[in-house]
């Protein structure tokens, strides 16, 4: 039976892993390649790296390291930030990234997720959405690591950029992330219900039973988190016979 | 022992070599014909569509090459589907060592997900590909398509239904899964077709 997936997720500046609070109150959380080594020996499901720099001449530090990793890691893992050209996407699969992630650049010039999928192939084409909830109760989708709004209402985003070609979505609640309060069940349940590719949660994990939550309410196939895994509020290993526990698809 | 990975037009063939490396052995990533059929194992990875990857095989005769290989030959995820005798993926006439046919998941509710990507289980194990590995052990999946069973199945998985995740003919292998990316079990796979003789 297929099993649900945890995936830790790895905010990258610098060369350093990073974390912070509702996207902002950053601070350090140790050496990418010693975590993900780590994680995935303590049987994370997958490892996400995002650039959260991602500038042009910071490029060749995030190339370096994903080599590193990828010498290191024998699991899946997917590298996010910055990335615009078939180019990036190129030399990230060269250095050992299994998967790639595009948000901003996908959403400004949607064409390049039907490109990606096409050379690519749509597994390797991950989207990930930053999404608000408003005062009026809509979910918007937000540019440029949240620091844009945008008109657009996630379903429908999330909606054209299956159709375009996009193998899996990574769903971020700003409202969320960092507060340890619990996935967004309602938005993630949502786009898992109506949309054909995998969702993958994130933002909000604090406790195993928010994991709980997001898989049966949810209805996510994946979930992320962070900060709890870097500061070891929950061991992956812990989480993972928890939920197995509970009747949880999972991967011990 | 010289190992040689098959360069192609299809993705993942970084991943192998960094998992051979992480074994402990050294690999050439290459399409030089004569180098193929010199090696003492050959991996045919791949991560891509089957009608494209077809075509450039075609073009360059390694396809007549793989399916005469007297090694052992390790084919992985699209490797192993275009050992195949056909594929639905555009309607394409694969190499045919393994006489299964490739087909396309068709979700039975709105729930399932196509492709399946993910974590899932090996059963029926059979021949030294699988020596040490426990029945019901967890390999990572990637893909839209699925070799039917038939009679070289020596593994089974179950996605909507049971279907041949590994297949084995005389010194040909095909692997479903990523064993790359399949973590300790993987790392045995790999470490067992590499002493397969």
């Amino acid at each position: 039976m297929l099993t649900k997936r945890i995936i830790p997720c790895l905010d990258i500046k610098d060369g350093r892993t990073v974390k912070g609070v509702n996207f902002e109150q950053i601070r350090d959380a140790g050496d990418p390649v010693e975590l993900g080594a780590l994680y995935a020996e303590q049987g994370a499901d997958e490892l996400v790296f995002l650039d959260i720099t991602a500038t042009v001449e910071k490029r060749k530090t995030l190339i370096e390291l994903v080599n590193k990793i990828a010498h290191r890691i024998n699991i899946p893992f997917t590298v996010g930030g910055g990335i615009k050209t078939e180019d990036d996407v190129s030399i990230l699969l060269q250095n050992g990234a299994d998967k790639i992630s595009i948000n901003t650049a996908a959403f400004l010039e949607p064409t390049i997720i039907s490109r990606f999928s096409k050379n690519f192939g749509s597994q390797c084409v991950v989207l990930a959405i930053d999404a608000k909830c408003e005062a009026d109760n809509n979910w918007y989708v937000y540019l440029k690591g949240g620091r844009e709004k945008t008109g657009k209402l996630v379903t429908d985003w999330a909606r054209e950029a299956v159709e375009l070609g996009v193998g899996e979505i990574l769903l971020t609640s700003m409202n969320h992330d960092g507060t340890k309060q619990g996935f967004a069940l309602d938005i993630t349940a949502q786009l898992a219900e109506t949309l054909p590719v995998p969702i993958i949660a994130s933002g909000g994990g604090g406790t195993t039973a928010h994991f709980y939550d997001v898989f049966t309410k949810g209805k996510a196939d994946a979930a992320l988190a962070a900060s709890i895994f870097h500061y070891k509020e929950i061991a992956i290993p812990d989480l993972k016979q928890y939920l197995h526990n509970k009747g949880i698809s999972i991967r011990l | 022992m010289s190992i040689v990975i098959i360069q192609y037009n299809a993705g993942n063939i970084q991943s192998v070599l960094y998992a051979l490396e992480r074994v402990g052995v050294t690999a050439t990533v290459t399409d030089n014909l004569e180098a193929i059929q010199a090696a003492d194992k050959v991996i045919f990875p791949g991560v891509g569509e089957a009608s494209t990857a077809m075509a450039y095989l075609k073009e360059r005769n390694l396809d007549t090459v793989i399916k005469n290989l007297q090694q052992p030959v390790l084919g992985i995820c699209l490797g192993m589907q275009l050992m195949c005798a056909y594929s639905e993926e555009n309607d394409t006439t694969c190499i045919g060592i393994f006489e299964e046919q490739v087909k396309l998941f068709k979700p039975t509710d709105q729930t399932i997900k196509v492709p399946q990507i993910g974590w899932n289980t090996i059963s029926n194990l059979k021949t030294d590909l699988f020596r040490g590995i426990p029945e019901n052990s967890f390999t990572y999946f990637v893909h839209g398509y699925y070799a039917a069973l038939g009679e070289h199945a020596i593994a089974t998985t179950n996605y909507i239904q049971d279907y041949s995740s590994a297949l084995h003919k005389n010194n040909f292998y095909g692997v479903q899964f990523h064993p790359e990316k399949s973590a300790k079990v993987g790392e045995q796979i790999i470490k067992n077709f590499l002493e397969l003789s």
